[in-house]
């Protein structure tokens, strides 16, 4: 184990490891869209797949479990890499410029961070039922948890749903870049395919971002049918 | 042409506790700046002033003027060696600048380079990343052959373009973590696609970053300042042949 601690300890394993851990992330957004997606089939589909999931019982803990640690390895490895970033460079330029970085890429951190922030609130608003108890507690006809009920009744609140919209244009930033970096990190560089990485990263930033946005929106429009 | 100066001033060296506080910016002003000075020149012209008035010349790093030496080290207006793309700044004329133009002279930025007076930092750490394994070893005695060993023009030119690194550290100074990934990168570039590379290709790499993390320069977070910002235009592609290596190194040792 010594050797694995060791390989995180060095500058290119740190990045690695928010790279790998990045990547799996990214992989979670990806489903977590796509189940969410459900919600435009109407109150069952979604009920349904709800309940399976919780059907899975030990193999859903598993899988939070690998989540969780795959999340925290992430803020802890970021939150090193930052810092040793800091203390690299003890006095800062009297008048600084910036050449060709891109904004996403140098708010990283603040965007980071937002996102640890806000996957906390939304743990406590959707998993555990701490801010909006109201809604966690629907139920279905046959007396399930009503997760469909939940989630349309907490996006018909205008405060909830704009933090939502507005906590995903940050995400869509920390991806942007995100998304690109880990690519290069891994050691893919292209002249021909580096740019249509960058492309895309930027496409799939927008397209889960977006997917996201027009999911609270649909609810908050009246787009979707509404339980409460 | 007039110029306004203002120009970071310090009197003693950085040390590892004191970063240089007590240095400050200071504003000078010269008023018959010629537009085809270099901006070398230029300092040069100030500080003749500076010792006609009896006080202390502006300490500043040069030596070939011709832009292949890598010892000219200034931030000009936050851009190392200045607004010009692929130019050093002993290369960079007043031209490039308007009339009545604000230039803020700073040293290189970063703890692994400490200031030792004025606009002069010590860039040592980059001669022990290059101690540690930016070399390959060969017996001495005649010059081989030429064409000895057959390189395919491609590799040549990938390994050429990482080997026109002067070291002048405008990599780091540009970075926003003080990265030194785009110099050490190259370092590992410029041997990994000649045949003469691959003996120490394992070697090479995990030392050469285990020297350049114990140097104390930050870590990359593929930002790119650094490759607009160096005077030979090298890619960033050899901080990802530099993160290939060190995995693969890695795995096999």
């Amino acid at each position: 184990m010594n050797w694995m601690l060791d390989y995180w300890r060095s500058s290119i394993g740190g990045k690695v490891t928010m790279a790998i851990t990045g990547l799996l992330l990214f992989g979670f957004l990806v489903g977590h869209l796509a189940g969410n997606l459900l919600l435009l089939s109407g109150p069952e589909a979604m009920n349904e797949y709800a309940a399976f999931l919780k059907s899975k019982g030990a193999l859903l803990w598993v899988v939070r479990c690998g989540l969780l640690a795959v999340f925290v390895l992430h803020v802890i490895t970021g939150i090193r890499l930052a810092r040793e970033n800091r203390n690299a460079r003890p006095i800062a330029y009297a008048r600084p410029d910036t050449i060709q970085a891109s904004l996403a890429s140098r708010s990283m951190v603040f965007t980071g961070l937002s996102t640890l922030v806000f996957v906390v609130y939304h743990l406590l608003h959707f998993t555990v039922g701490v801010t909006n108890p109201e809604h966690f507690t629907m139920e279905t006809s046959a007396g399930g948890h009503n997760v469909y009920g939940m989630v349309t009744a907490s996006f018909s609140v205008v405060g909830i749903a704009l933090a939502y919209v507005a906590f995903q244009v940050v995400l869509f930033f920390h991806l942007a870049h995100g998304v690109q970096s880990l690519a290069h990190t891994l050691g893919l560089h292209h002249e021909r395919f580096t740019p249509m990485i960058k492309t895309a990263s930027v496409g799939v930033a927008a397209l889960i971002t977006g997917g996201n946005i027009f999911l609270v929106l649909s609810v908050l429009l009246g787009i979707v049918e509404v339980q409460s | 042409m007039k110029v306004v100066l203002h120009i970071w001033r310090q009197s003693r060296p950085s040390t590892s506790q004191d970063f240089g506080q007590d240095g400050k910016m200071v504003r000078y002003e010269l008023d018959d700046v010629s537009a085809d000075m270099s901006f070398l020149e230029m300092l040069d012209i100030l500080n003749e002033r500076l010792t006609a008035k009896g006080e202390e010349p502006v300490a500043f790093d040069h030596d070939c003027r011709e832009g292949i030496c890598g010892t000219c080290s200034l931030m000009i207006n936050g851009r190392p060696h200045g607004p010009e793309r692929g130019t050093t700044a002993c290369q960079l004329h007043m031209r490039s600048f308007q009339d009545g133009s604000e230039i803020w002279i700073e040293p290189w930025r970063a703890k692994s380079f400490p200031v030792l007076r004025d606009l002069v930092v010590d860039r040592g750490a980059f001669d022990r990343v290059v101690q540690a394994g930016a070399f390959i070893s060969v017996n001495t005695g005649a010059a081989v052959d030429a064409n000895a060993m057959p390189v395919p023009k491609a590799d040549a030119d990938k390994a050429f373009d990482a080997a026109t690194c002067i070291g002048c550290g405008a990599c780091v100074a540009a970075c926003k973590n003080a990265s030194a990934m785009l110099f050490a990168g190259a370092k590992v570039s410029h041997f990994l696609h000649l045949p003469q590379g691959q003996a120490e290709r394992d070697r090479r790499v995990l030392n050469l970053v285990e020297t350049m993390d114990k140097e104390g320069f930050g870590n990359c977070t593929n930002q790119y300042e650094c490759e607009a910002a160096c005077p030979k235009e090298i890619p960033v592609r050899v901080i990802a042949d530099m993160n290939r290596e060190y995995n693969r190194a890695r795995i096999k040792s």
